[in-house]
């Protein structure tokens, strides 16, 4: 680790402030920036330790849609009263994002901030059409993931919150590397207020939505419907744990078994 | 009698003592010792798999905040420091010696292989001494790297080292090629296949780590080490690394978080902080970070071979016909040499009776990561080929795969057994381990648990393994003949104190092994001394008089019967001391678990009385006997030992994914006596885990330039306890004939029996894809891509 300033501003408009320096870095659960900073792998002038800042803090019902402060660790949206009650696939995809060590202090926020392509909750965000809350505006879903590690985020623009509308069916089923227990394909599939929505995860160097298993949904909403539609393996992941053609075949057996899950 | 309450000797499953310090986290690992002054190094690795270092400038490094020194293979060099030894030589086919280039401890002129160790930079603390590391400018010149064995051997390859010619370390072979030839030619049928026995990374969870400090006073080097042997450091450093005489150099490996082989071998980081201790007069200390490890431990296994086995009209074995190649990486690690050829093909009869076996093995340089002994060395490739060459034989000869084994068998009345492949086996009941696994994992009611899965759109498999190992490697003078540079037997000190409490001096190191529990039932079983009050002492060559350590299973049956030769000292002299004593003829002295007694009366002393007496020699036999009760044996063993057999291993895969699933394990494993039944149930599991976690996940991965792509946890597969079955240990005990315990060895059968029962299930699971070869990992993409493959065909 090289040497860096720290900061723990208490508003988000203090973090904006220090975020001003362009090779500053926020931090919150840190499961991602702190083992690449071991590594040498990144030379923060400074870390912006968001973990103090109380407003990002907690899961809220507003209206018909569930708000999830970005600071709101996964141990706490799987165990969540709240979310297992109106959106059960998204406790069940936190519940089961990397190890309890991992949800116990890995915040929504900054999974969804770092848009890994193999993290789990960018296919709860773009599958159930969720707003991201920033410091400075809203942005739909669709609009935020624009590739890897890459969103529609400015340097110094803050993640505050998600909004996810409360669908009528949700499910989530993803496949996991062997080695890190990432996603190596994954899919979160939902029906609501949003539409029929079809989000895969981990097989792609983004995630993305599935329009033809959309197509397919939106007519016949099974799991037989969608275990029809093949994904093209053009443009996915391949590494020593997989070819792009074993991910897209994953993609329809992860879409199927998600489709499953949610009833 | 004087019987220890509650009974704590052979064969009582006493708790671990040593876990009281482990489970409070008061254990003293290499990397907890500080010392005043000390300075932390920081190794500079070669990014390139191959390339010639032009120049390497170190003033910047030098220049840097709290930088000391900035060492460099020329440096070295210039004090005259040798190269790392190796410990083993290998002859040709045609008697020539093997190739053995030099390995320098910092690069000179070349680097052949990613991690390589080019530069040290010394500094007051870790985080600059990295620095410094970062800040050494070395003006490399990219060579082509032959990453695979295949690429080495290529004609016109690249040399890796000067003077060996096609990268080749030795061509070697044992048995008689005619004889077996002719086997073959008169063969109802033959069967062969290839196999690759894949590489892997050990992992043991405390990284390597080494404190050098050096006395002015007395001008002596303390080297603290990661080491499974602490003597085999001290004579192999200071005798052909540095020059320094034993007298001078103490060797201390404390506490150790595991090994697996993996610290054996004498690294290159050892020999650097102990000389930059002694140049700086500063105490040094390095400690691996992870990364490190991946690529500066030495790898496992590494074998490409193809098989071949000659059965006549009743699926008895007429012969068996081998070639390997077998990768050594870019330098001879310690033992490297004997794994393939002593340590693998000695051991290609197995459990059967096999008349005629040829073996040749290639030992390949290549531009990755050193290979040596990891938990098995040689045995299990030996027992992968074997144990997945019968299940094809049966499935080729339409004969059941068990019946097919036991067809085979050596015959229970059979020991001693000669094989054809030097080995002698004195004991073992295959039969017996085969019935008991058969009876355990439930083999008769397979088919209904195959039906049941199916009914889900599962495909479960069951797999066997009837195998064999050789520990305990011995006897000296046969290793000796073999091409060992080191001797093979093991010391023991037994110091029975005047109050009657006893320290063990042992040679054998544990590093999660128990040892400080086995060994003092040892005591508590033959001196009658309770475990609490025997401390066993390993790990140091300034306490320990002597010692080779401990891997290939050897500690229990080389190291504890070199204890029970000393116990039989302290009782032999205990006796004359209690005759004199109790006025009796020594003749007339009977002792029992501390209790010596002149026959036939109730005339007894107490080993207490005798320790008192032998310190304190008021009334003493002194004219014949010296004072004191501190006895020491050298055992060599008369032969290895040989635990063998059976695991069955059960899976069940999801062909949508490929996952394959363990769902249940049976082994049962004729390791000798057993001394201590839970130690050896959590050394079979390790094991265990391990051989599933080679047979199911793990690998490492170069690629074509030499890169380690399987560089870290995210990307090489280690097992975790939800990849792992419900595991049943059992034992069934034939003893050992040759040692005084009876006992054979347990801490590797795990990762030997069960790779090849894994695959032979996922194989079985398979049957309607008509998988004939499968190599390790069976990951879930590799499966998948056999049953899509399967699919096509079929539609097709």
């Amino acid at each position: 680790m090289y040497d860096f300033a720290y900061h723990k501003p208490a508003s988000v408009a203090d973090a904006v402030k220090l975020l001003a320096d362009p090779d500053a870095k926020a931090v919150s659960g840190g499961h991602t920036l702190l083992p690449a900073l071991k590594h040498r792998l990144n030379k923060p002038s400074a870390l912006v330790d968001l973990s103090g800042i109380a407003e990002l803090k907690g899961i809220r019902r507003v209206g018909n849609a569930i708000v999830i402060g970005a600071l709101t660790r996964h141990v706490e949206v799987a165990t969540s009263a709240e979310v297992a009650a109106s959106i059960p696939a998204l406790a069940y995809l936190a519940g089961h994002i990397g190890d309890v060590q991992v949800r116990n202090r890995g915040t929504i926020g900054g999974s969804v901030s770092n848009n890994d392509p193999a993290a789990d909750y960018p296919a709860a965000v773009l599958g159930l059409g969720a707003t991201v809350h920033t410091s400075a505006r809203k942005i739909a879903a669709d609009d935020f993931f624009l590739g890897m590690f890459t969103t529609a985020l400015e340097p110094n623009e803050i993640l505050t919150a998600i909004e996810f509308p409360i669908p009528e069916k949700a499910g989530y089923a993803k496949m996991k590397n062997p080695a890190s227990r990432y996603v190596m394909a994954g899919a979160f599939v939902s029906k609501g207020p949003m539409g029929v929505r079809v989000a895969i995860n981990g097989a792609a160097p983004c995630v993305f939505r599935q329009a033809d298993m959309e197509k397919a949904l939106s007519a016949n909403w099974s799991a037989d419907a969608v275990a029809a539609v093949k994904q093209a393996a053009d443009g996915l992941n391949a590494d020593i744990h997989g070819s792009a053609e074993y991910r897209a075949h994953l993609v329809t057996v992860m879409a199927k078994r998600a489709v499953a899950a949610a009833g | 009698m004087n019987v220890v309450t509650p009974f704590e000797g052979i064969g009582a499953s006493v708790r671990r003592k040593e876990d009281f310090r482990f489970l409070q986290g008061r254990g003293a690992y290499t990397d907890d010792f500080n010392r005043q002054g000390q300075l932390h190094a920081w190794i500079l690795r070669s990014p390139h798999a191959h390339a010639r270092i032009k120049a390497v400038d170190t003033k910047a490094a030098a220049a840097m905040p709290g930088v000391v020194a900035v060492f460099t293979g020329a440096d070295m060099a210039r004090d005259n420091i040798g190269g790392l030894p190796c410990g083993w030589q290998i002859h040709n086919k045609d008697g020539s010696p093997m190739a053995e280039p030099p390995h320098p401890v910092l690069a000179i002129d070349k680097v052949r292989h990613v991690g390589d160790p080019v530069a040290v930079a010394i500094a007051a603390t870790r985080e600059q001494a990295r620095d410094a590391a970062e800040a050494i400018l070395v003006d490399y010149d990219v060579l082509p790297a032959a990453a695979t064995m295949d690429a080495a051997l290529k004609p016109g390859a690249a040399p890796i080292h000067d003077g060996v010619a096609g990268n080749l370390c030795y061509d070697w072979h044992i048995g008689d090629k005619a004889v077996v030839d002719a086997a073959f030619a008169s063969a109802a049928k033959v069967v062969s296949l290839d196999l690759v026995n894949n590489r892997l990374i050990p992992n043991a969870m405390e990284p390597r780590a080494a404190l050098g400090e050096f006395d002015r006073t007395t001008g002596d080097y303390t080297l603290t080490t990661t080491s499974q042997n602490p003597h085999v450091i001290r004579l192999l450093m200071g005798a052909n690394v540095l020059h320094i005489p034993e007298s001078k150099l103490r060797v201390v490996a404390p506490d150790v978080g595991g090994g697996f082989g993996s610290k054996i071998y004498h690294y290159a980081e050892e020999a650097i902080v102990t000389w930059s201790a002694g140049k700086l007069a500063r105490p040094v200390k390095w400690t691996a970070d992870r990364s490190e490890s991946f690529m500066s431990d030495a790898h496992g296994r590494d074998h490409v071979s193809h098989a071949e086995l000659a059965l006549d009209a009743e699926g008895k074995i007429l012969g068996l016909r081998v070639s390997t190649l077998a990768n050594m990486g870019a330098y001879l690690s310690t033992f490297a040499p004997c794994v393939p050829t002593y340590l693998y093909a000695t051991l290609l009869a197995g459990v059967y009776t096999t008349p005629v076996i040829y073996c040749e093995v290639k030992a390949v340089f290549t531009n990755t990561v050193p290979v040596d002994a990891y938990r098995g060395a040689g045995r299990p490739e030996a027992t992968f080929l074997l144990e997945r060459l019968m299940d094809v034989a049966a499935q080729e000869t339409g004969i059941d795969r068990v019946d097919l084994r036991r067809r085979n068998f050596i015959p229970t009345d059979a020991f001693p057994y000669q094989t054809p492949v030097a080995l002698q086996y004195d004991s073992g009941n295959y039969h017996a381990t085969l019935d008991e696994a058969l009876k355990t994992s439930d083999w008769a009611g397979f088919e209904a648990r195959r039906a049941e899965s199916a009914k889900r759109g599962k495909l479960r498999g069951i797999g066997i393994s009837t195998y064999l190992e050789a520990c305990g490697i011995a006897p000296s003078a046969v290793v000796g003949s073999l091409g060992a540079r080191a001797g093979l037997y093991e010391v023991g000190t037994i110091r029975v104190h005047p109050t009657g409490s006893v320290t063990v001096l042992t040679g054998a190191h544990s590093h999660g092994q128990g040892h400080e529990t086995t060994f003092a039932q040892l005591v508590a079983d033959k001196l009658g001394v309770p475990t609490a009050q025997v401390d066993i002492v390993h790990g140091d060559t300034a306490k320990v008089p002597f010692g080779m350590g401990t891997y290939g299973s050897r500690s229990l049956a080389v190291g504890g019967s070199a204890m029970m030769k000393a116990m039989d000292k302290i009782i032999a002299k205990g006796k004359r001391i209690a005759a004199h004593l109790m006025e009796a003829s020594v003749d007339d002295i009977e002792f029992d678990r501390g209790t010596f007694r002149v026959a036939g009366t109730d005339k007894t002393k107490a080993l207490v009385d005798i320790s008192v007496a032998a310190y304190v020699p008021h009334n003493y036999p002194i004219e014949e006997l010296e004072p004191g009760l501190e006895e020491t044996a050298f055992y060599d063993p008369k032969n290895f030992t040989y635990p063998g057999g059976c695991h069955i291993a059960e899976v069940e895969i999801d062909p949508e994914t490929g996952k394959v699933s363990m769902v249940n394990f049976t082994a049962v494993d004729d390791v000798g006596r057993v001394i201590n039944p839970m130690i050896v149930e959590g050394q079979v599991q390790g094991g265990i885990a391990q051989g599933i976690g080679q047979a199911l996940l793990e690998t490492c991965v170069y690629d074509a330039s030499g890169q380690l792509l399987s560089g870290s946890m995210m990307d090489y597969t280690m097992p975790r306890a939800d990849d792992l079955a419900p595991v049943s240990v059992a034992t069934h005990t034939t003893l050992c004939t040759h040692n005084p315990l009876g006992v054979k060895g347990c801490g590797e059968v795990g990762a030997i029996g069960s790779p090849p029962a894994v695959i032979n299930a996922v194989v079985d699971a398979l049957r309607d894809y008509g998988v004939r070869t499968l190599d390790m990992p069976a990951t879930p993409a590799k499966i998948w891509q056999i049953i899509n493959g399967g699919r096509r065909m079929a539609a097709e």
